[in-house]
């Protein structure tokens, strides 16, 4: 070619021809080895999928928009949780109470967001369609992003406070966290399709919209820009993982009518298991932020009955309609987080922060927010309990509980028609008895029982001997099974869990801050008097 | 409807079965209406011990903190299980009583629905 300065370059690829040449270009027909050996677990779930290429990617997004995305969203990020720290960004929070959810979230939650990579992870291998899995490819991507920056975000906190040094460790073996643990196992190992609808579409599309709005506007409320940050730079890969949710429901209910009914029955299941794990984030947003910016019923109000009833009247045309046991949720609305508040306070030396009774001015948002339950069923028990507090005698339970054996939660709850009766659902599967927490869990246990029976229940592994620290002796005549539990637990009795008002981090609080620990109570130590 | 698997014929293993708790059994105990308490009790017992000593030496220590606990009338307490109700000899064991691994007992005490209503 003739150097005549006047070279012209091959057209740019539209977004279009880029994303078709990433998803379809680079699949192709095997021909040495048979298709069913490459993609194994593709079928034994049931779903019939006649054509991939009918798979719609609302977003088509690009390798090349993808990094840039992404790159510009951590620049963003990690430019905050920079100004954040070298400001002492930790002590400008509300109190330190609002430290204590951030626990919970990142020994509960964080894991989730690690564990999600690995299912997406392994969709994107068990695909037989380019398109998904590619989607699956890049949400893995994400879900590993918000596992390390919530860390990255967090990590300056456990400069300053307790409770957070250890959280891979807590996240697998603290007793509650077994909640959140197991219902991330359930997915990842049931078949491909029932983890999409599971994560994808019950999880990320119906509920999780209550994770990231209500419990980021709180972060933003109690004066956390760390938090923040993150949740706003993972929220717009929400709302790309929420519409992936939604083309895979349609999509596998458009390739064949054999698909309703089992796409009927994981969203059954999946909406029950994820609004059980969703009762840790109710209290986090009624008991643990010092500033409310809603109550869990008015969210739950909004983001399930409001958006979800929307969603399933759109679905009904599919024959889908709303999950079993909705009806359930509503009516539990009212009371969930103040029966889970409960037991935290009541087992406060077995937990991982510190708790506190709500003061006379939360009661009486309770009161407004909660008119039906809170000033009959639990203004009265918190009033009671303070009397007990005050004369330095806290009520305290110190049993371990009947678990759920689908859930894992402990049997907290109570009838969907009357707040002061227990629930008891059991059922007797080849000669043993397995109880649960609601009919929900029950329905669940009954459709697999052979996936349940070997549930790690951490109450029963403990009485079986199996949550001791290593080189513990159990024959010793000192030997205390609880205190050793928590041992293993990595919780450390005096410093990770009991009173707010006598706790580490409350006195370092007022120390370093001059303010009160609990803005509500006034101060605990001398140090808010001091003027220099 | 069976779990659909991978591998036909797929079982987990039974992770509580009784051989595992060295010689004891789990016991799960509801006082009704005492919500306060947040759940069910879940303890292990050995099989052979009596009603009695459930009564007299476990229960004090479990719900001995409740302000009804003291005033519970032992003789007008109404037991039951999943199978229904039934009437507790002390002198009879876990076992006798029909109590198998994993069994719920409940207790209601009519008069004493919880401190000020609030279980």
């Amino acid at each position: 070619m003739a150097a005549d300065g006047d070279l012209k370059p091959i057209k740019k690829l539209s977004l279009k021809e880029n994303y078709a040449l990433l998803t379809r270009g680079l699949g192709w027909e095997p021909t040495y080895e048979k298709k069913e050996e490459i993609f194994r677990t593709i079928d034994f779930e049931g779903i019939k999928i006649h054509d991939w290429e009918k798979w719609e990617d609302p977003f088509r997004l690009t390798m090349d928009a993808y990094w840039k995305y992404q790159g510009e969203k951590e620049r963003k990020l990690y430019a905050i949780i920079d100004a954040f720290q070298q400001n002492n960004g930790q002590f400008n929070v509300t109190d330190a109470r609002y430290v204590q959810a951030l626990k919970l979230f990142l020994n509960g939650i964080v894991g989730l967001e690690y564990a999600s990579h690995r299912g997406f992870n392994i969709l994107g291998r068990e695909f037989p369609g380019v398109g998904p899995r590619i989607a699956a490819q890049m949400q893995a991507i994400d879900e590993l992003r918000h596992a390390t920056t919530q860390i990255h975000a967090i990590s300056h906190y456990n400069r300053f406070f307790e409770g957070m040094a250890d959280f891979p460790h807590q996240f697998d073996r603290v007793w509650y966290l077994s909640i959140p643990k197991s219902f991330f196992e359930d997915a990842v190992s049931s078949g491909p399709f029932e983890f999409i609808v599971a994560i994808s579409f019950a999880f990320e599309y119906v509920l999780t919209n209550l994770a990231f709005m209500p419990w980021m506007s709180g972060a933003a409320f109690n004066g956390d820009m760390s938090t923040v940050s993150f949740g706003f730079s993972a929220q717009s890969d929400e709302a790309r993982h929420m519409t992936l949710g939604i083309e895979v429901i349609k999509f596998l209910l458009e390739q064949d009518p054999d698909n309703v009914p089992l796409v009927q029955k994981w969203i059954d299941k999946w909406f029950w298991r994820g609004y059980r794990l969703l009762a840790l984030l109710a209290t986090m947003m009624d008991y643990m932020l010092p500033k409310r910016v809603m109550s869990w019923s008015e969210a739950w109000t909004i983001y399930y009955e409001e958006n979800g009833g929307a969603l399933f009247a759109d679905l009904a045309r599919y024959g889908i309609r709303p999950p079993k046991y909705a009806d359930v949720t509503i009516k539990e609305k009212q009371r969930v987080s103040h029966e889970m508040w409960s037991i935290f306070y009541s087992v406060r030396n077995a937990v991982g922060f510190p708790v506190w009774l709500p003061s006379a001015e939360e009661m009486d948002w309770f009161s407004e927010k909660y008119p039906d339950t809170f000033d009959r069923y639990y203004r009265p028990r918190f009033e009671h309990w303070r009397e007990l507090e005050e004369k330095g005698t806290p009520f305290t339970n110190m049993t371990l509980p009947q678990l759920c054996q689908v859930c894992q939660w402990p049997c907290i709850y109570t009838e969907p028609d009357d707040p002061t009766e227990f629930v008891h659902r059991e059922t007797e599967y080849q000669g043993e008895t397995f109880h649960f927490c609601s009919d929900g869990c029950k329905d669940i246990f009954c459709n697999e029982p052979e996936k349940y029976v070997h549930a790690w229940l951490p109450v029963h592994q403990i009485y079986q001997g199996n949550c001791f620290p290593e080189g513990a002796d159990p024959t010793a005549p000192d030997f205390n099974p609880l205190v050793a539990a928590l041992q293993y637990m990595g919780i450390k009795p005096g410093v990770d869990g009991g009173l707010m008002s006598q706790h580490v981090d409350a006195s370092r609080w007022e120390q370093w801050t001059s303010r009160p620990a609990n803005l509500h109570e006034g101060a605990i130590t001398q140090a808010v008097r001091k003027t220099t | 409807m069976p779990v659909k698997a991978i591998k036909p014929g797929y079982h987990g293993e039974f992770r509580d079965r009784v051989e595992n708790f060295r010689g004891q059994q789990l016991l799960n105990i509801c006082w009704e209406k005492h919500t306060m308490f947040g759940w069910p009790m879940c303890i292990p017992v050995p099989p052979e011990m009596p009603f009695g000593a459930l009564l007299e030496q476990v229960l004090p220590g479990i719900y001995g903190a409740h302000p009804d606990f003291a005033r519970i009338k032992w003789n007008e307490v109404q037991w039951s299980s999943a199978k229904g109700p039934f009437t507790p000899d002390p002198s009879k064991s876990m076992v006798e009583h029909g109590f198998k691994h994993k069994t719920q007992i409940r207790f209601r005490t009519p008069g004493l629905d919880g401190h000020n209503g609030a279980g």
